[in-house]
C-alpha cells in the first residue's frame, strides 16, 4: 500500500477540500452545535467514528453487491439506508454508555441520518472509485477536518457571545461572516498537494 | 368556502417565502445555498430542482398518510425523498449535462435536506393532498427565492455578469464568488431579513 498516497488524501480531505469550507457540507450541524466547546468535541469524535464505519460499509455493499447487480443507479437511496441504520446503532450504543452527552448531542444526533458529509463520503468515494482502504483514508481525512472546523468554530463563539454585535446579526449571521472569513484563510491550504 | 380556501393557500405558500423560509429564517439546508450560488443560473436550477422534490414528496406523502404506520414512518419517508432525488439526478443529468457536472453531488445531496424531511413530517403526513400541495409549493419557492437572491448578488458583484452575460464593465470583486463570499453573502443576507423582520414586527404592534 501506498503510504504517501494515503497521507495526501488525508492531507486533501481534511484541509484542502475541507468539507465545511469548501465542499459546503454539514452546515446545518456546523452551526448547530457550534456554539459550546464540550459538545463540539462531542460531536466531532461521533461524527468520525460513524463516518468510518458507514464509509466502509457503503464501499463494501457498493463494490460486492451493486456493482455486480449493475444496480448503482440506486446509489442514493442505498447508502442513506446504510447511514441511517448505523446512526440508529450509534444513537442506541451513546445512550447506554454516555447518558450525559447523549442529552446533549440527542437532537443532532438524530439529525446526522440526513446530515450532507455523511452522505457525501460514501457517494464521492463511489464516484472516484476508491480502493477500500483509500475510502477509510478519506472518511478520516473529512472526520478530521469537520472536527478542526467544529473546535476552530466553537472557540470563536465563545468569545463571540461576549461581543457587542449589531441586533440582526445576532446569532447565525455573525456565525456566518466569521465562517466566511475562516474559510478565506482556508483557501491558503489550496495548492498545498497536487492530486 | 371557495373564497376562504385561496385566502389559506396564499397564507401557506407566504408562509413557506417569508415566515418559514428555509435559508434566512430557519437555517436549514444551508449546504447547497453557497455551494451552487457562485452564478445565478445555477442558484435558479438548483433552487428549481429542490422546488420539484418538495413539492412530488408532499404529495406522495400526503398520498400514502393513511398506509404508514407511524412507527416506521421515518425510514418511508426517507425512501420517498430519496427515490425522488434520484428522478431529479438523472433527468438532470440527461437533460442539463454542463449544470450537473458542477452541482452533481450537491443535487444528490437533496436527499439529506432537513427542511423536506421536515416538512414531510410535520406538514404532509398530517394534512390533505391540497394543502401538502400548496405547502410544498410555498416551501420550494422560499427556497427558491432564497437562491435566487444569493446567487443574483454574488454573481453581479463577483463577476460582473448576469445569467452569464456581461453587464458591469468595472473590475469585478473576486471574493464574492471564492467560498468565503458566499458565507458573507449568506450572512449579510440573512442580518438584512431579520433587520427587515424585526422593523415590520415592531410597526405591526
Amino acid at each position: 500500500m501506498d503510504f504517501a498516497k494515503l497521507f495526501e488524501l488525508i492531507v486533501a480531505a481534511s484541509l484542502i477540500n475541507n468539507f465545511v469550507f469548501t465542499r459546503f457540507l454539514g452546515l446545518c450541524i456546523f452551526f448547530g452545535v457550534s456554539k459550546k466547546m464540550e459538545t463540539a468535541i462531542g460531536m466531532s469524535i461521533t461524527f468520525t467514528s460513524v463516518m468510518m464505519i458507514s464509509a466502509a460499509l457503503s464501499w463494501l455493499i457498493f463494490n460486492f453487491v451493486m456493482v455486480p447487480l449493475e444496480i448503482t443507479f440506486l446509489k442514493i437511496i442505498i447508502f442513506i439506508g446504510v447511514v441511517a441504520g448505523f446512526v440508529q446503532a450509534s444513537d442506541t450504543i451513546m445512550r447506554k454508555v454516555s447518558p450525559g452527552l447523549y442529552y446533549k448531542l440527542g437532537i443532532y444526533l438524530a439529525l446526522i441520518s440526513t446530515n450532507c458529509i455523511i452522505l457525501a463520503v460514501p457517494l464521492i468515494s463511489a464516484g472516484e472509485h476508491y480502493s477500500f482502504i483509500e475510502s477509510l483514508a478519506f472518511a478520516f481525512g473529512s472526520g478530521l477536518g469537520f472536527a478542526l472546523a467544529l473546535i476552530i468554530m466553537a472557540s470563536i463563539r465563545e468569545k463571540l457571545e461576549l461581543a457587542n454585535i449589531p441586533g440582526p446579526f445576532k446569532g447565525t449571521p455573525i456565525a456566518f461572516i466569521v465562517t466566511g472569513l475562516i474559510a478565506l484563510a482556508f483557501t491558503g491550504f489550496s495548492g498545498l498537494i497536487k492530486i | 368556502m371557495a373564497q376562504t380556501s385561496t385566502v389559506d393557500y396564499f397564507g401557506l405558500i407566504k408562509n413557506g417565502i417569508f415566515k418559514e423560509n428555509t435559508i434566512f429564517k430557519l437555517a436549514l439546508s444551508l449546504c447547497p445555498s453557497i455551494a451552487v450560488t457562485n452564478n445565478l443560473r445555477n442558484g435558479v436550477l438548483m433552487g428549481t430542482a429542490v422546488l420539484f422534490v418538495q413539492v412530488m414528496v408532499n404529495i406522495t406523502i400526503s398520498l400514502m398518510r393513511s398506509f404508514i404506520h407511524p412507527r416506521i414512518r421515518l425510514p418511508i419517508f426517507m425512501l420517498v425523498i430519496s427515490g425522488w432525488v434520484t428522478v431529479t439526478d438523472m433527468t438532470m443529468a440527461a437533460f442539463a449535462p454542463e449544470a450537473y457536472k458542477q452541482m452533481g453531488l450537491y443535487i444528490q445531496l437533496i436527499v439529506a435536506f432537513a427542511s423536506i424531511l421536515a416538512r414531510a413530517e410535520m406538514f404532509a403526513s398530517k394534512n390533505k393532498i391540497t394543502p401538502s400541495l400548496f405547502d410544498g409549493i410555498g416551501m420550494g419557492l422560499g427556497f427558491l427565492f432564497a437562491l435566487t437572491i444569493i446567487s443574483f448578488f454574488r454573481e453581479i458583484l463577483g463577476k460582473g455578469s448576469l445569467w452569464g452575460f456581461p453587464i458591469i464593465d468595472a473590475k469585478p470583486l473576486l471574493i464574492m464568488v471564492l467560498p468565503a463570499g458566499g458565507f458573507f453573502a449568506v450572512g449579510i443576507l440573512m442580518g438584512f431579513f431579520n433587520w427587515i423582520g424585526a422593523r415590520s414586527g415592531s410597526r405591526g404592534h
